[in-house]
């Protein structure tokens, strides 16, 4: 990969002096381009970034190229693969973009380098909802599941355990971060809809939905058990095997008298089955709905009264990435809290880490909009342009105190995950 | 059947060695000058079959061997751990005597697998014969059954993903033919089970694969004597019976080899069933595919083991009933 990497860059590089300057202008030339002697300029300035397409957006890595000469070279695969890739070749990339979940099996597994936190300059600003779980206000988020503060600081730098308590050394660096609910069409549903337990109402036979990703479909059927009164969970995010059996029961029996017409797996799935009324309502992305509004299809990411399951994800380094390239990889991570990402991810209905940066690099209305709950004053554009709101309305769930002061779990992996996988797939055999 | 071939690879050599012995005895050379032809040709003849040899070995014998082993492995959350150990195997068959009488998953699963399995192959074989008769029979010229039989690659010309996606917007609740038949009077509410239901993975299961049966089939029909049909119709066959008694016969190796194409493609999917069965419905490799994202390497690989098992059974009692070596 990295020999792959050098070798179309010097080829650019090449291809665009070829005119100016021929092949003895080649040192001089990209050496007064870059202000660098001609050996540090031979290795160019590359990350291997390795993700979700979801977060992996071409406007991010030129806008980054543009601000600090990094280039960026995504690496693309589902979150599943991810995590295999990071187990099986952790030498196959640089960066990371992982949620905190997955650290609980990439952590053990050694391949994963602790962070320096005094080298992320805006580490400190990082907002609290990841250092210590609660807002900006003092009011605590709930931490049931894989909350990121729980495996945010290592013991050591090479320690494979997570500290309780703060330490210099971080496992991953937050960039970004949600709080899922239900996705509905009012259009078809006309009336209102407030709690989890709606998922699995007979009213909408046929036309529920849920996630086809065990790890998080079960934490969202488990909000429903919850929602009904049949069970409540010490811990959503990490269930005893009695628990895991209760909820897949709730689930086949759901699902044998055809509660479910589709399991989804990724973001397109899950916008085409809501924009054909396949479904009515499911477990829902937030891009995913607002993908489906700006086909002009009614459809509302509804805040319910038991409140979200969130996730967060950032950056990882991998323990093979050291010196001159260890430097880079830290480069970016600040370029990346340094505002403007920031700014790309909230107007996607997502939320950055460090909210300071992030609010320097949106308009006031923008902010209102997306962090204040308050309504758009003029219309509201998404990063690439596109008319996502009128002016007038208001983002669903409300302000940002509203959606992440209300998060009832955080995606998870369970001690029991074994278990819960074989019963999973009991559960799709049933 | 790959094994098969490679031991017939395997033997070339052995087979070459007898004539030289004739040329020996045949030529009266000196036993040194003969141990050497011998040597440099049976050499050669291994030589040959090195590159097959390698192929087999490296990229089907090899990963077959570290499937089946790291199918007795231990694992933890995130890694494999080098331990004898059975649990992959164990935990797949959980409950199987537990919960009778009823299924445990495993076998509820492998029910439905082998019921779709059965399904798509009898109407593939149905159609891809029809297609084939027609393409070797009624076609006349060489021209046309060239130019048709293209045509039934044109599917092809896209993506598997593609050709299954596309029968979403037809058969979807507000989907084309349910337009069609609402608009028609037909029906009054919309027809559910045409998408995300066992119909519609048969449906396209079809679609993707009846070409695998066309192919082998019409290349054992192009290759029936025309006389063998004029002397059934002289001798006064009707039709049918010169179908039933002389070119599906005829026709076996043809079929047995189609068969097992299909029969191996859908044993395995997963990714057919679950995008046309809405990740509703179970398959052997879905299980594979959920234990594989798991990190569960060594469970996925026993279920592996498993399913390669039960396709090569299915296969053995394929080529028991036609002997395609022979045949061919």
């Amino acid at each position: 990969m990295s020999n792959r990497s050098k070798s179309t860059n010097t080829f650019n590089r090449r291809t665009l002096l070829k005119g100016a300057a021929g092949a003895v202008g080649l040192a001089a030339g990209s050496g007064a381009i870059t202000g660098f002697p001609y050996v540090r300029a031979a290795e160019p300035k590359v990350l291997r970034y390795l993700g979700t397409a979801v977060n992996e957006g071409d406007e991010i890595s030129k806008k980054c190229l543009e601000d600090t000469g990094i280039k960026i070279e995504y690496i693309t695969a589902t979150t599943d693969d991810v995590t295999k890739r990071v187990i099986t070749q952790p030498n196959s990339f640089d960066v990371l973009d992982t949620e905190y979940f997955s650290l609980k099996k990439l952590v053990p597994s050694g391949n994963i380098l602790a962070l320096d936190a005094k080298k992320i300059k805006e580490f400190d600003n990082i907002t609290p909802v990841f250092t210590k779980g609660q807002l900006p206000s003092g009011k605590k988020v709930g931490d049931q599941g894989t909350a990121p503060w729980k495996v945010l600081y290592l013991e050591g730098a090479n320690s494979k355990t997570f500290s309780p308590t703060p330490t210099e050394f971080v496992t991953l660096i937050p960039t970004v971060y949600n709080a899922d609910t239900l996705g509905i069409r009012p259009d078809i549903i006309k009336r209102p809809i407030e709690s989890w337990a709606e998922l699995l109402n007979p009213e909408f036979k046929g036309k529920a939905s849920i996630l086809n990703i065990p790890s998080i479909g079960i934490m969202d059927a488990a909000m429903v058990v919850e929602a009904t009164g049949q069970h409540k969970y010490a811990d959503k995010g990490n269930m005893t095997k009695a628990e895991i059996d209760l909820t897949i029961k709730a689930l086949i029996e759901a699902k044998k008298t055809g509660q479910f017409r589709a399991f989804w797996k990724d973001f397109n799935e899950s916008v085409n089955l809501m924009a054909s009324g396949e479904t009515v309502i499911q477990s829902m992305w937030s891009p995913a709905v607002t993908k489906v509004r700006s086909m002009g299809i009614p459809c509302i990411f509804q805040p319910l009264k038991e409140g979200y399951r969130s996730w967060a994800s950032g950056f990882c380094v991998s323990k093979a990435v050291s010196g001159p390239k260890l430097d880079l990889a830290y480069e970016f991570v600040n370029w990346f809290l340094s505002g403007w990402a920031g700014a790309y991810l909230n107007r996607q209905g997502y939320y950055s880490a460090v909210l300071s940066t992030a609010k320097a690099n949106m308009t006031a209305d923008e902010w209102g909009y997306w962090m204040e709950g308050k309504p758009a004053v003029a219309d509201i554009k998404g990063p690439d342009g596109t008319v996502l709101e009128k002016a007038g309305a208001k983002r669903d769930g409300g302000s940002y105190e509203d959606r992440m002061g209300a998060v009832a779990c955080w995606n998870s992996v369970m001690d029991e995950n074994d278990y819960m996988v074989r019963k999973w797939n009991e559960f799709i055999a049933a | 059947m790959l094994s098969r071939d490679l031991a017939r690879s395997a033997q070339v050599p052995l087979q070459l060695k007898v004539p030289l012995r004739f040329d020996k005895s045949r030529f009266g050379l000196t036993e040194i000058g003969c141990s050497m032809v011998q040597d440099r040709k049976s050499f050669v003849a291994w030589l040959q079959s090195v590159p097959m040899m390698l192929v087999f070995a490296l990229f089907f014998l090899l990963p077959m061997l570290l499937v089946t082993i790291v199918s007795a492995w231990d694992y933890n959350e995130y890694e494999m751990i080098p331990a004898f150990s059975l649990r992959g195997y164990s935990d797949t068959f959980e409950g199987c005597i537990a919960d009778l009488p009823d299924l445990c998953t495993i076998l509820k699963t492998y029910l439905n697998t082998l019921k779709l399995c059965f399904l798509t192959w009898s109407l593939t074989l149905l159609i891809g014969f029809t297609v084939a008769y027609f393409l070797a029979f009624h076609v006349r010229s060489k021209t046309w059954q060239i130019v048709l039989t293209l045509l039934c690659t044109i599917p092809f010309w896209t993506s598997n993903v593609i050709r299954m996606i596309a029968w979403i917007p037809l058969l979807g609740r507000n989907g084309l033919v349910n337009k069609g038949l609402l608009g028609a009077g037909l029906v009054q509410q919309p027809v559910e089970w045409l998408l995300y239901s066992e119909f519609s993975v048969v449906l396209a299961l079809v679609h993707l694969f009846t070409f695998f049966m066309v192919v082998p089939i019409f290349n054992s029909l192009i290759r029936i004597d025309k006389r063998l049909i004029e002397a059934a119709y002289d001798a006064g066959a009707s039709g049918w019976q010169t179908l039933v008694n002389v070119v599906i016969p005829l026709a076996k190796p043809g079929i047995v080899i189609g068969s097992i194409f299909v029969i191996t493609i859908v044993m395995g999917d997963f990714v057919t069933i679950g995008v046309m069965g809405g990740g509703q419905i179970a398959s052997a490799g879905k299980i594979i595919e959920t234990r594989l994202n798991a990190l569960q390497f060594p469970a996925a690989a026993a279920n592996a083991v498993i399913l390669l098992g039960v396709t090569i059974m299915i296969i053995a009692a394929l080529t028991r009933v036609v002997d395609i070596r022979k045949e061919l």
